[in-house]
């Protein structure tokens, strides 16, 4: 009997033509010059471009050390949620407050602490130069950052799962003599392994993108520490567009990818919940 | 005439919701506008009011043609179901919100809403905000936001939808109440034709988007225009039955039958109240046993079964019950004294027809 | 890519029995909770701390010194300035977005909702450089630009333009879950009471969004004020002209005046830590709300009328 038809409501036509309007001028247009542009080149003169030595080793690293950096924050990401939501205890809130705190600062006060903190004579270089190793201006030191910015997705996209997986679940399957682990891995993890998946697809999306706070800490050397964004920012400087575009339009393509990915997962990981 | 409404049609898309709905509505009348979910009565509803558009025909209230008049100039008031009140404003500045729009004078608007705050008992709630009522109070704030601009009509969707039991019927006494004190012309909606019975003067009832009667609840139950209303309205017993020899067999029971040949199959309807039961197994022409009492209060509705294991819907008062001596498992005669022939859904339906009587009538058949 | 945690999220507080049968042994149940803090505090509480501890590692003067800096102060006004606009025409886009996404029907919406969400999986360099191959001196209309003396790139202009692209969504994203929550009925009512589309949208629509809008805004402001990848790309880095605050620390950091870096990196943490400390709140208030609202719902002593 009800019918979601809102013909009375009025101002549909001024909000969507103005919806479009905005979005084109600002995001879409934009984004298609970029393209329009790369197509100016012929597909040899991409292909050169976008598989340049340089550019690969950067790829390398900024999809290398993003992968690691989501892997890291899926283990310590989980452990956090778990904790967070299932158990209380002193600073609890604190905590979880703290977890949106990448979100917050600047990725550029980020670089300069991480960059500081990890030196040789940071707070915890000190610690790590004696056992040789070297954490900043080196791959550790953009694994470090990543690992920073994309701490919040995998904790914040599990917690609501685990709010809502139900007590009574594992109650069974503790009941049918499960073990507190075998519940663990045959009852709690397949349902969590959705929302871990689109956690760790959305950090790693962050990372690949991450500028401001890798740079500081990288020391960006060529083919050593030089991340695929920073490289864009190197040819442009050097006035190398087409190189910069050419990276850019690998970088763009990679992360529709990705968003389109993590809109199939969140829809398939919304199939586990009601 | 208060609402007038000729050759209304709406489409949604490819679904037709509602289908050529002719209907007039009298200066101070409460109206029903009953059937089950998906009929087309809350979009009737919505068209009188402005909320949808209607593809074809004419809306007029108090003779005026209010097709290209948008809501805001209807002069309606509006009862959503879930109510709709705002949220973010008390019980006084929801009553007043109506009011403020059509620009009153403060000391006016106050007025009124003291007015209207008198009479839907909300007094000492009027600094409350709609989260801190209880279902009734919502209710009630939300027809005094409607009355509030003095609106011409009062359209309530489902009005008692979202209160539990007991306080619905209270609100259907209270509503009765109110629309005889302020005589404001009501229609509202309903799936609950008891709730259309008891509270309206003449009840719409709707089924698949069509307007399939229009009459006083009296009518509509004992004139019903046909087997949907007939099935619709009250509860029916409803038999298959095969005509042979001008009679029409369901089980051991025979309705005689005019202008059927032998072998027609008809479906033969007919109220509780109609079966006659008698403890004296030579009474009347059919043996059943009582299977089950079910009480609903001063009424008990029984259910027999004939031998041939037809299952038979009965009604009675309990001082009847008592007086037979009945039980479950007791063995009656028993005999249907009216029925209807029943036809497909839309074609109109007969009149009641009387079956040859052994005994005189019987006392049960005022209930 | 979607930024998590909207106001609706975390309402429910779990407050359950340490003591059940499905539960981990303490030592395990400790050992997770020291790891999780452990991860936390490493992660998130030190740097954070050190950033207040270089800003004053060279004595509190210097601090102020370093912040009295004209090019400092300069760079403070013009992130506060970029956040002016920025914001503004974000929520007014993020309400236009969120009222035809929330209130209509209409075929598209997934790819409309996907579309607003565009910008957060764009990585900041590439949203700089897009207005620059648009605006550049080499780039669509950087010709016709230089001829009529207009300079976009390098320029106030390209940063506002970079900021709105980076910080497109915030908004819109926040808004559109409650708008679509809060349904259309009240709307509807207050048409039916006579108000007009822009009463009903003034009256009834934003005081029932109110506190996801404000989290919206904080959001973007946060983001705005903080943003450095695609400023960096066309701001040009003209101290003094167009240096926005995170431009300010790079080039302290980078010029080795660690502690000067520091100090305005610290204003940019107290900025940080003041979005999540409203932040909580906005949610706590949400949630109990949301409470406030679940209790009196369930609540039986419904008083009959009359």
């Amino acid at each position: 009997m009800r019918h979601q038809r809102f013909n009375a409501l009025p101002g549909f036509g001024l909000t969507m033509g103005y919806t479009l309007f905005y979005l084109s001028v600002i995001v879409l247009i934009p984004l298609g010059g970029l393209f329009l542009r790369v197509f100016d080149l012929t597909w040899a003169q991409f292909w050169n471009l976008a598989t340049a030595d340089r550019a690969l080793a950067a790829y390398k690293l900024t999809f290398g050390a993003s992968f690691i950096a989501a892997l890291l924050n899926s283990v310590f990401g989980t452990i956090t949620a778990w904790v967070l939501v299932r158990y209380r205890f002193l600073g609890k809130r604190f905590l979880d407050a703290l977890v949106d705190f990448p979100f917050a600062l600047p990725t550029a006060v980020a670089g300069v602490t991480l960059s500081d903190l990890f030196a040789d004579n940071g707070w915890i270089g000190q610690w790590l130069a004696p056992l040789g190793i070297k954490a900043a201006y080196s791959p550790l030191g953009v694994i470090i950052a990543l690992t920073f910015v994309g701490l919040p997705f995998v904790v914040r996209t599990l917690q609501p799962v685990l709010e809502d997986f139900e007590r009574e679940t594992e109650e069974a399957a503790a009941t049918l003599g499960a073990g507190r682990w075998r519940t663990a891995l045959t009852v709690i993890a397949p349902s969590l392994l959705p929302a871990l998946l689109t956690g760790f697809a959305l950090a790693f999306a962050r990372a690949v993108g991450e500028y401001g706070s890798v740079i500081f800490i990288a020391g960006n050397l060529q083919y050593k520490t030089e991340i695929a964004p920073l490289l864009i920012v190197i040819h442009l400087e050097e006035h190398e567009e087409g190189k910069a575009m050419a990276i850019a339009v690998v970088m763009l393509i990679i992360s529709f990818a990705l968003l389109v990915s993590i809109n199939l997962l969140e829809r398939w990981a919304s199939r586990f919940q009601k | 005439m208060s609402i007038t409404l000729q050759g209304i049609s709406k489409r949604f898309g490819d679904v037709v919701a509602v289908k050529d709905v002719n209907l007039s509505i009298l200066e101070g009348e409460l109206v029903a506008l009953l059937g089950p979910s998906g009929g087309g009565k809350t979009t009737v509803l919505r068209m009188i009011a402005g909320l949808e558009m209607p593809t074809t025909g004419d809306i007029h209230i108090r003779g005026q043609r209010v097709n290209d008049l948008p809501v805001q100039k209807r002069n309606i008031g509006f009862v959503f179901q879930n109510y709709a009140l705002f949220k973010t404003m008390s019980v006084h500045d929801n009553i007043a919100f109506g009011l403020k729009i059509k620009k009153w004078s403060r000391a006016d608007r106050d007025a009124r809403v003291a007015e209207l705050i008198q009479l839907f008992d909300l007094s000492g709630l009027e600094r409350r905000y709609p989260h801190q009522l209880s279902g009734g109070q919502r209710q009630r704030v939300a027809i005094a936001r409607a009355l509030a601009p003095k609106p011409n009509v009062l359209l309530l969707d489902e009005p008692f939808g979202a209160v539990d039991a007991k306080i619905r019927q209270e609100l259907r006494e209270w509503l009765v109440r109110l629309h005889h004190d302020l005589n404001v012309t009501t229609v509202f909606v309903t799936h609950d034709q008891e709730e259309a019975m008891e509270v309206s003067n003449r009840i719409v009832i709707f089924s698949r988007g069509r307007l399939e009667q229009i009459g006083t609840p009296r009518e509509v139950y004992e004139q019903p225009a046909n087997e949907f209303v007939a099935r619709f309205i009250g509860v029916m017993n409803v038999l298959e039955a095969t005509v042979r020899d001008g009679q029409a067999r369901a089980g051991e029971i025979g309705f005689p039958i005019h202008g059927a040949p032998d072998g027609t199959q008809v479906r033969i309807g007919f109220r509780p109240y109609a079966v006659a039961v008698s403890t004296d197994l030579g009474q009347y022409a059919h043996r059943a046993t009582l299977r089950h009492t079910y009480f609903l209060g001063i009424l008990l509705r029984l259910e027999f079964e004939l031998p041939s294991g037809l299952i038979i819907r009965g009604r009675m008062t309990k001082e009847e019950y008592s007086t037979l001596g009945l039980e479950d498992g007791r063995e009656v005669s028993l005999q249907i004294r009216n029925y209807r022939v029943l036809a497909r859904d839309d074609a109109p339906l007969g009149g009641e027809l009387a079956t040859p009587q052994r005994t005189p009538p019987h006392i049960a058949e005022n209930i | 890519m979607s930024a998590p945690a909207p106001a609706t999220r975390r309402l429910r507080d779990t407050h359950r029995k340490s003591d059940r049968a499905s539960e981990e042994t303490p030592l395990v149940r400790g050992l997770l909770i020291a790891t999780a803090a452990g991860f936390l505090l490493l992660f998130l509480m030190v740097p954070l701390v050190n950033v207040f501890a270089q800003a004053f590692s060279k004595g509190i003067p210097k601090f102020f010194q370093s912040l009295a800096d004209p090019e400092t102060q300069s760079a403070v006004r013009l992130t506060v300035m970029i956040a002016a606009i920025v914001v503004p025409l974000n929520v007014v886009f993020g309400i236009a977005a969120a009222w035809c996404v929330a209130k209509f029907e209409f075929r598209g919406k997934t790819l409309l909702t996907t579309l607003i969400d565009l910008p957060f999986s764009v990585s900041p360099v590439v949203a700089g450089l897009i207005y620059v191959v648009m605006f550049g001196m080499r780039g669509y209309l950087g010709p016709w630009l230089q001829d009529h003396d207009i300079q976009i790139i390098f320029a106030v202009p390209g940063i506002v333009l970079a900021t709105l692209f980076v910080t497109f969504p915030f908004v819109a994203r926040e808004l559109i879950p409650v708008m679509q929550a809060t349904g259309t009925e009240q709307e509807q009512a207050a048409m039916t009471l006579g108000a007009s589309g822009w009463q009903t949208f003034w009256r009834v629509t934003l005081p029932s969004v109110k506190w996801g809008l404000l989290y919206g805004i904080i959001l973007c402001n946060a983001r705005t004020m903080g943003e450095f990848g695609a400023v960096s790309v066309v701001a040009g880095h003209i101290s003094g002209q167009t240096e926005t605050m995170p431009l300010c620390v790079e080039r302290l950091y980078q010029g080795f005046d660690a502690a000067a870096a520091f100090a305005v990196a610290s204003l940019l943490a107290l900025l940080a830590l003041a979005t999540l400390v409203i932040k909580s709140y906005l949610e706590w208030k949400q949630h109990a709300l949301l409470e406030e609202a679940q209790r009196t719902a369930d609540d039986p002593s419904s008083l009959p009328p009359s």
